[in-house]
């Protein structure tokens, strides 16, 4: 009993995925059906790395009554500002929108808040946390860097698998990819979670994941089509998802552990981002199985160039 | 082949010794690598990761540079010696005027035109002229675009050297002062928890001059082409008009210092340089009994009438300062004048007790994920399971020491890069676990088996590895801040994985599998 096998990884697995296929394109379409209405009616509540302003976020002592604060801050005339527990009843953020007047009025907004705070809670005993600003000018500039990044990287990862598999994986890949991107984003919309620069990292790492199950299969697939030839795309499909899925049981189970003791012990401040990739890694692994592979069925990808009949 | 030669294998050992070893000096508190790294040679392992701003708290000040005041400076300086150039060679006209990167020339006489290009040429030979005009008078010309940008380099750079005195004078340790992009500057302040008096530093171009003051225009109120009004600090409202260039620039002190007069009144006292007391001995000279300005940054500080000659070389200011004006003021003379306006763009500040509680909580999070997943595997496959383990822990290590030893960054995103580098590394076990198991439920021999599983899972890992380093390389050329720390550690985890799931683990069964001469393994 040197690899055990234990019952919760089931082996040689006869699911027939393709013929479940229109329940999952359901599935999808929901799924990015949902994600655009929500992205256009909701939009995304972007945070100041895109808008511009500023955050503060204070630790303070005692319990805060966030209504006189809130009353207090709107006082200072500068514009809405925004209260929001954070983590815990004693971590506060709080957020400026752009200043009129340039850098210099940004700075008298804040140390006018600062004023507010220690007012309240006395000298000493608040701890500035963090302090950010962004001028609207880096916002502009880091939207179009973040987006400019992920589309030459979903390109580049398009070309790569164009490169070593063939063009109807490279078209399979990027449909998944797309899937995982609209639906990760719809997930941000739904939440209203914040979307920040570190939000772009947990969108890269979904990618990553279900583009690296994609390609398992891939890989699954075109061996399969050298081994057997004459056998049907559909059969060939679901051999391959149903060898490599004791795999995906596995990863998804270590992945998804490894996400549970970040939530639970990473601090309040990552628990959304791990919950947005909890719900990332599921929909990747949807895509691999439900949009990549059936792909290439569609595309009328064959075992060999020549058998290709013009039609 | 299932074997692998006896070099290979102490080949892979060595490797992972030398991972150990260089991840080590991470372990040790502060106190004890300083001495370690007082007392040994810099190869051997005395490097730590750095840890970004985010994680050990500090301030990070993007700054826009207003090149576009110094090349319009360059554009009036050039504008004042074709004046004096087209007066020498009697050519007349009717106005000129500096433009944004150049200047607009209208002559009296259409016909000196070619003559008036030519001085042009010979006090900047990097002009293009612009032919669009119909006007045979008119020459319109600008700097070439090679010119512009040799104008931004200086800027920037002498800049950058002018930050980088300021923040020092100031105290700060450690500064990383970088040139970004076209116009930009980057300032890291580690340990920095208040950005706000080095943003008051900063802000300030301190561009001081002594100026001689125009005491009819001042009367009148009306400045002439060689003058400028300029507003009292003491009162704002009312004005002196000085004549437009100094007599002394900041440039031409040698010391600066806070200091108190006779009435006990905070001030600023200087020494001149060779040049500044000569200068300013045949001024003070010639002008007796006038007033000149002390400006500062278009402010007036004082204007003090001058009683006799000045030749000793030394002075002060004075002028309603407080200590901390005094302090600031002479800090910023000694250090010296920006060439051009400073803007912060973007600041992020950490204070020390979130950077301390995210390494904490991502330290603890790292551990219990490892801990989750050995257990995980363990129980799914056993010995194979434990092997797997140990290359993750390696794996761990591995990172720490390659981020170590090329001195990379370690970002809160790039704890979500090694995440995903984590999870590839099990991935890649599991894929050479499941082949095996593949080939021995196919009835084949168990040496056999594995070998073929671990031909078969390479070709998988090989292309699912290079996907996610091709992705990370773009991301890492392309990419900002955050998304650049994420794709360090992908790169450097995904690199790490290959060895430890590959070599490692392979070496780990081999053995095994001399040691104990398995007849059967169930699967």
């Amino acid at each position: 009993m040197i690899i055990k096998l234990l019952p919760l990884i089931p082996h040689d697995t006869k699911i027939d995925f393709f013929g479940h296929r229109l329940y999952a394109f359901i599935a999808s379409i929901i799924i990015i059906g949902g994600s655009l209405l929500c992205l256009s009616v909701k939009g995304l509540n972007l945070g100041i790395d895109f808008t511009g302003g500023t955050v503060i976020e204070i630790q303070v002592q005692q319990d805060p009554d966030l209504a006189s604060l809130r009353k207090q801050l709107e006082g200072l005339e500068l514009g809405e500002v925004p209260i929001q527990e954070f983590g815990s009843k004693q971590s506060l953020m709080i957020r400026l929108r752009q200043q009129e007047g340039g850098p210099e009025a940004q700075k008298v907004a804040i140390d006018k808040v600062r004023v507010v705070l220690d007012e309240t809670f006395g000298a000493g005993t608040v701890d500035y946390r963090r302090v950010e600003f962004v001028g609207p000018q880096v916002g502009q500039e880091l939207k179009k860097a973040g987006l400019l990044a992920i589309l030459i990287a979903i390109s580049g990862i398009m070309a790569y698998i164009w490169l070593r598999f063939n063009w109807q994986y490279g078209v399979g890949a990027l449909l998944a990819l797309i899937h995982d991107v609209v639906g990760i984003l719809g997930l941000f919309s739904l939440t209203q979670m914040h979307f920040d620069l570190s939000t772009l990292s947990a969108i890269l790492l979904v990618a990553g994941y279900s583009i690296n199950e994609t390609v398992i299969i891939f890989d699954r697939v075109r061996e399969t089509l050298r081994k057997y030839r004459k056998m049907p795309m559909q059969e060939v499909i679901n051999y391959s998802i149903n060898s490599t899925f004791p795999r995906t049981m596995m990863t998804s189970g270590s992945t998804l552990l490894a996400l549970l003791a970040l939530y639970l012990f990473g601090g309040m401040v990552i628990q959304s981002f791990v919950s947005a990739l909890f719900i990332g890694i599921l929909i990747g692994t949807h895509s691999s199985y439900f949009v990549s592979s059936p792909s290439l069925y569609y595309l009328k990808l064959r075992a060999e160039p020549e058998a290709v009949v013009q039609g | 082949m299932v074997r692998l030669s006896l070099w290979k294998s102490i080949l892979i050992l060595l490797v992972c010794v030398l991972a150990a070893a260089y991840a080590a000096p991470n372990l040790m508190s502060k106190e004890k690598l300083a001495a370690w790294q007082a007392k040994v040679p810099s190869w051997l392992p005395t490097k730590t990761v750095n840890l970004g701003l985010d994680l050990q708290g500090g301030s990070h000040l993007q700054l826009g540079v207003g090149v576009d005041v110094t090349i319009r400076d360059n554009a009036e300086n050039f504008a004042t010696s074709l004046r004096g150039d087209l007066r020498d060679k009697k050519i007349t006209y009717s106005s000129l005027r500096p433009a944004l990167q150049g200047f607009s020339l209208t002559l009296r006489d259409a016909t000196q035109a070619d003559a008036a290009r030519q001085v042009i040429r010979k006090i900047e030979p990097d002009i293009v002229f612009d032919e669009s005009a119909n006007d045979p008078a008119v020459i319109k010309a600008a700097f070439s675009e090679k010119r512009i940008k040799e104008i931004k380099d200086r800027t920037i750079e002498q800049s950058i050297e002018i930050v980088r005195r300021r923040i020092d004078e100031s105290g700060t340790r450690e500064p990383v002062i970088a040139r970004q992009g076209e116009d930009r500057i980057v300032v890291q302040l580690p340990g920095v928890s208040d950005a706000g008096k080095i943003k008051e530093l900063l802000g300030k171009t301190a561009k001081l001059g002594f100026h001689i003051v125009d005491q009819d225009a001042s009367m009148t109120g009306r400045a002439g082409v060689n003058g400028m009004a300029l507003a009292l600090k003491e009162n704002p409202a009312s004005k002196l008009v000085v004549d437009k260039r100094p007599l002394i620039t900041g440039d031409m002190l040698e010391i600066a210092q806070s200091s108190f007069n006779q009435n006990g009144q905070p001030v600023v006292t200087f020494k001149f340089n060779g040049i500044g007391t000569r200068r300013f001995c045949e001024a003070s000279t010639a002008n007796v009994g006038k007033p000149f300005a002390i400006v500062l940054d278009d402010v007036i500080i004082s204007a003090p009438v001058i009683r006799e000659p000045i030749c000793g070389g030394s002075g002060e200011i004075s002028g309603n300062f407080t200590v901390e004006e005094t302090t600031q003021v002479s800090l910023l003379l000694r250090a010296g004048a920006l060439p051009a306006p400073l803007q912060v763009l973007e600041e992020r500040t950490v204070g020390p007790t979130l950077g301390s509680d995210s390494v904490a909580a991502g330290k603890k999070a790292c551990l219990m994920a490892l801990l989750f997943v050995i257990i995980f595997a363990t129980t799914v496959y056993g010995l194979f399971g434990m092997f797997a383990s140990i290359a993750l822990l390696v794996n761990m290590v591995m990172i720490m020491a390659v981020m170590s030893l090329l001195q990379a960054t370690l970002t809160l995103p790039g704890i979500a890069g090694m995440v995903l580098a984590i999870g590839l590394a099990v991935d890649a076990n599991v894929l050479v676990f499941e082949r095996i198991k593949e080939e021995l439920r196919s009835g084949r021999g168990i040496i056999a088996s594995i070998d073929t599983g671990y031909q078969r899972a390479r070709i998988t890992i090989i292309d699912s590895n290079l996907t996610a380093l091709i992705s990370a390389l773009i991301l890492f050329s392309f990419g900002t801040g955050p998304i650049k720390g994420f794709a360090v550690t992908t790169c450097i985890g995904v690199a790490t994985s290959y060895f430890c799931a590959i070599m490692l683990t392979r070496l780990m069964i081999l053995i095994w599998l001399n040691a104990a001469k398995p007849k059967e393994i169930d699967a």
